[in-house]
């Protein structure tokens, strides 16, 4: 059943449209992230989920229930905010407590279940300390179990982790998952971090200039993207342009300049198209067994991986490699490139995007 | 950020009513044909305005306070801005008590300064004198200007400097290609508070001046403790008019806001 | 760097307020231990005999105490105004909030001679509000507001509260405005974040402008010259008519040292106590 519904949600400011008829539905217990890069209406989006925006247009549903009326306060949802927004002159305690307080919680029953909250973000022997006195991570977990206490119906997470040094930040990934399965809370998180967007999501869905371009599993996403904005969004990408020569039962003949690759089957019948290909699906082989062939111009060193840059007829072609203890390609060698057809994606040239 | 509820915008307008009402009254006052105080004035007349003309006691005050703002702004300004390179350069031993000092003029009250200056000038045979009253606005207006050069100072990333005289710049170079085009906006901010301070100064002045050296603010404050005319309205009216118009200037160059906050709040 | 060279660009600076501030003030407090009498004037002696004369004075009691209860009032009743109106002004459509700021700050910058004078012209037996008050027939005969410490309150409040709001205001933009938000989405009503999540938020501003206002209103002179008289007489007054009338300087300079001393030690000790409650909250 779904919780949250979005329908044809639209916001506009002034003449620029934020949001686009964005329609999205979100399962009990689910996590979905809102992912695209800033300015694509994610938060704009979450902001009227939360109350805070007017929509111009379009519908939200919480539980059934149409959320057009009904202020902030009293949508009942946990939000934690980019900055945490703690409140600074109230201890970890009294931060967590407000929500129940606003709900006329008796005090027992208050102190046990910010007692209870704390004990699921593993704050519990830091309940008098003020915002001030603690670290990013550990302010982090306050606005979760502020947000988590009063058990909302939803929680929403904006840019929860983009405050944080990136070792925290994955850290905090984890953490943020355990503590969401824990709580078995809905979670909507909005963010421009492909990576924290896909670690943490049972789906995805992907923002540009407004719209919904694709809504998928992490896996899906990422393997089967719909456009080249999501190839080249998530993760390392090349992008191919090429035409369709002729479709068969078993693939696509594609002709990109002097060259002809075998693809798998597609809908598209002719004309122009865009080839992705994702970086570590390409290996080098002998002369003989390659697709094409090239020249490296670049070797970077990522600790567990290597990443390279070949120049070939194709363009610039991004190859990434597992560090496994071999002798790599140098700078200037000529490599030969080869992969399966299947790994090729086929997909529509964007019309003025 | 509109969400301000009906009782806040009530509120506002309130409050601008009671902030406006006594500039608004002395204005009004000052139009009156009638030879007494009444508001609101039964008839438009520039009567009183004319009878500044007769009053060159008035605009001998004016010319004094205007001579008097310039002079004791500018050699606040001169020396503040060495004293700010120096405390907003980095930490040096007896630096918080340099600042301290600069800036007490703010914390003794202003009647205390009155009397000391009063009894230091009479010894010195200097009491009334124009150079004695210079320097007293000194004192007075030197913490307004520092203020405003140190938030300019504090606020400049020490980075920039390092990285001219990396690029080879001397030590005069970077000061006067880097470092001050940089703090001119607080220079000047904090020259025209200074001068608007030392143009409004009444309490310290009122025990130092002589009737030849008489400012703006002491001239209509004893009138108005001895007759109240409707000269010292269309005097006063003059004033406002003269710092409204200031007031317009800075807010469009430097921001009014900044500069009577002190710090960079846009 | 060497540390010769703060003191070199400080030296013009510290030898004008050496000898233009602290001389002056050292020369005061050794006159307050003057003598004086109406003949010979100022005799260089050394005593207490002005203090006392203060101290068991139930006439300079009277105007201490009037002084500091004027200023105390004045910074209530700004801190109670001010706190909402830059709360409001934080709010505020951009196109209002700079009107409003030229409003609230404007006056600043304006003579407080000038400002005392609308003040006189409001507050007179013939003044504006009484004869407003009047020709609507709310009031007989005319209330005494000239010449009284609450009309000098009133006045004072005009030319303290920007400095409220100032200190007010700077608190509030410190603040972090999701704050408010994270209080509404967790079902705090309006009233409910002010109280609760601005005022808190607030109070280091609010303090530190009491602190300013009330040590102004303490030692303001034009307002309480103007509008009290010799019949309201406060301390900076009573110094004044010492200094310029009766012309008993080393008395006049007793009155003033009593009230720079109890200034700064209510400073200080209000400072200690802000210090002591905001440890470890607020930076």
């Amino acid at each position: 059943m779904a919780i949250l519904e979005l329908r044809d949600l639209t916001k506009r400011f002034g003449e620029t449209v934020a949001v686009d008829r964005f329609t999205l539905s979100v399962e009990k217990g689910e996590f979905v992230s809102l992912l695209g890069p800033s300015g694509c209406g994610k938060t704009t989006t979450l902001q009227m989920i939360a109350g805070f925006e007017t929509p111009s247009g379009g519908a939200i549903h919480l539980n059934g229930r149409d959320l057009a009326k009904i202020p902030a306060r009293s949508r009942g949802l946990g939000i934690v905010f980019q900055t945490y927004a703690l409140f600074p002159h109230m201890t970890v305690e009294e931060n967590v407590g407000f929500g129940l307080e606003m709900r006329k919680v008796p005090a027992a029953e208050r102190k046990k279940r910010i007692a209870a909250t704390l004990d699921l973000v593993h704050l519990s022997h830091l309940s008098g300390r003020y915002p001030r006195q603690m670290s990013g991570g550990q302010r982090q977990r306050v606005a979760l179990a502020r947000a988590l206490v009063i058990e909302p119906e939803l929680l929403l997470l904006d840019e929860p982790l983009s405050n944080l040094d990136a070792k925290l930040r994955e850290e905090m990934q984890l953490e943020l998952r355990r503590i969401q399965q824990e709580a078995g809370v809905t979670t909507l998180l909005v963010t421009h971090d492909q990576s924290e967007a896909m670690a943490l999501s049972d789906r995805i869905a992907v923002m540009q200039g407004g719209r919904l371009v694709q809504e998928a599993t992490p896996f899906d996403a990422y393997d089967r993207p719909t456009n080249g904005f999501v190839s080249s969004f998530l993760g390392k990408s090349n992008a191919i342009d090429a035409h369709v020569e002729s479709v068969g039962a078993d693939g696509t003949v594609l002709r990109c300049g002097d060259l002809r690759l075998n693809g798998p089957a597609h809908g598209e019948a002719a004309g122009p198209v865009l080839i992705s290909l994702r970086p570590e699906r390409i290996e080098f082989c002998g002369e003989g067994d390659g697709v094409v062939a090239g020249r490296v111009t670049e070797r970077i060193f990522l600790g567990d991986q290597w990443l390279f840059k070949v120049d070939t007829s194709l363009g610039e072609i991004l190859v990434m490699r597992r560090n496994s203890g071999r002798r790599e390609p140098d700078v200037g060698e000529t490599v030969h490139l080869a992969w399966q057809a299947e790994h090729l994606r086929i997909l529509a040239v964007e019309t003025a995007a | 950020m509109t969400r301000n509820s009906l009782f806040a915008k009530l509120f506002s307008l309130i409050f601008a009513i009671f902030m406006l009402a006594p500039l608004v009254v002395v204005v009004g006052v000052a139009f009156t044909p009638e030879g007494f105080l009444e508001f609101p004035p039964s008839g438009i007349s520039l009567r009183w305005f004319w009878a500044i003309l007769d009053n060159p006691d008035f605009i001998d005050a004016a010319i004094m306070s205007l001579q008097l703002g310039v002079a004791s702004a500018t050699i606040a300004t001169v020396i503040c801005v060495p004293a700010a390179l120096a405390i907003g350069g980095g930490r040096f031993a007896g630096r918080d008590a340099l600042q301290a000092l600069f800036l007490s003029p703010l914390t003794v009250p202003t009647v205390v300064l009155g009397i000391a200056f009063l009894r230091f000038l009479s010894m010195l045979g200097l009491n009334g004198t124009f150079g004695g009253l210079v320097f007293c606005h000194v004192v007075i207006v030197v913490p307004f200007v520092l203020r405003l050069v140190l938030a300019s100072v504090t606020g400049l990333d020490p980075s920039i400097a390092r990285a001219a005289t990396s690029l080879g710049a001397g030590g005069w170079t970077v000061f006067r290609r880097i470092t001050l085009p940089a703090i001119v906006p607080g220079i000047v901010g904090g020259w025209v508070l200074a001068f608007i301070t030392s143009f409004d100064e009444l309490t310290v002045t009122v025990f130092i001046v002589n009737p030849a050296t008489t400012t703006l603010p002491v001239k209509l404050f004893s009138h108005i403790t001895q007759t109240t005319d409707p000269l010292v309205a269309s005097v006063s009216t003059v004033a406002i008019l003269f710092t409204v118009a200031l007031m317009l200037i800075v807010d469009r160059l430097y921001g009014l806001d900044r500069l009577l906050i002190g710090e960079g709040s846009r | 760097m060497t540390s010769a060279r703060p003191w070199l660009l400080s030296a013009p600076a510290l030898v004008i307020f050496a000898v233009m501030l602290l001389t002056p003030l050292v020369m005061t407090a050794v006159l307050s231990f003057n003598s004086f009498d109406f003949y010979g004037g100022i005799k260089p002696t050394f005593g207490f005999q002005n203090y006392a004369d203060v101290l068991s004075d139930s006439y300079f009691y009277e105007i201490f105490l009037r002084t500091f209860l004027i200023a105390l009032a004045t910074t209530v009743i700004a801190a109670l105004i001010g706190t909402p109106q830059a709360y409001f002004l934080l709010r505020m459509h951009p196109f209002w909030r700079s009107l409003m700021i030229l409003v609230v700050l404007g006056p600043l910058l304006i003579s407080v001679v000038v400002r005392t004078l609308g003040w006189a012209i409001l507050l007179g037996n013939n003044g504006v509000i009484n004869d407003a008050l009047r020709s609507i027939g709310l009031i007989e005969r005319p209330l005494k507001m000239m010449y009284t410490s609450g009309g000098i309150v009133l006045a004072l409040v005009h030319v303290m509260v920007p400095f409220m709001i100032l200190a007010v205001w700077a608190a509030l933009q410190r603040q972090d405005p999701a704050t408010e938000k994270a209080a509404e989405s967790l079902g705090a009503r309006p009233a409910t974040v002010f109280r609760r999540i601005v005022l808190p938020q607030a109070m280091p501003g609010i303090l530190s402008g009491s602190l300013i206002v009330f040590s102004l209103s303490a030692s303001a002179f034009a307002t309480p010259a103007i509008l009290g008289g010799r019949r309201v007489k406060v301390v900076s007054t009573t110094v004044y008519d010492e200094f310029l009338n009766t012309l008993n300087w080393p008395l006049g300079a007793a009155i003033a040292v009593i009230l720079l001393v109890s200034v700064l030690a209510i400073m200080v000790a209000w400072n200690k106590l802000v210090e002591k409650r905001f440890a470890g909250v607020f930076e």
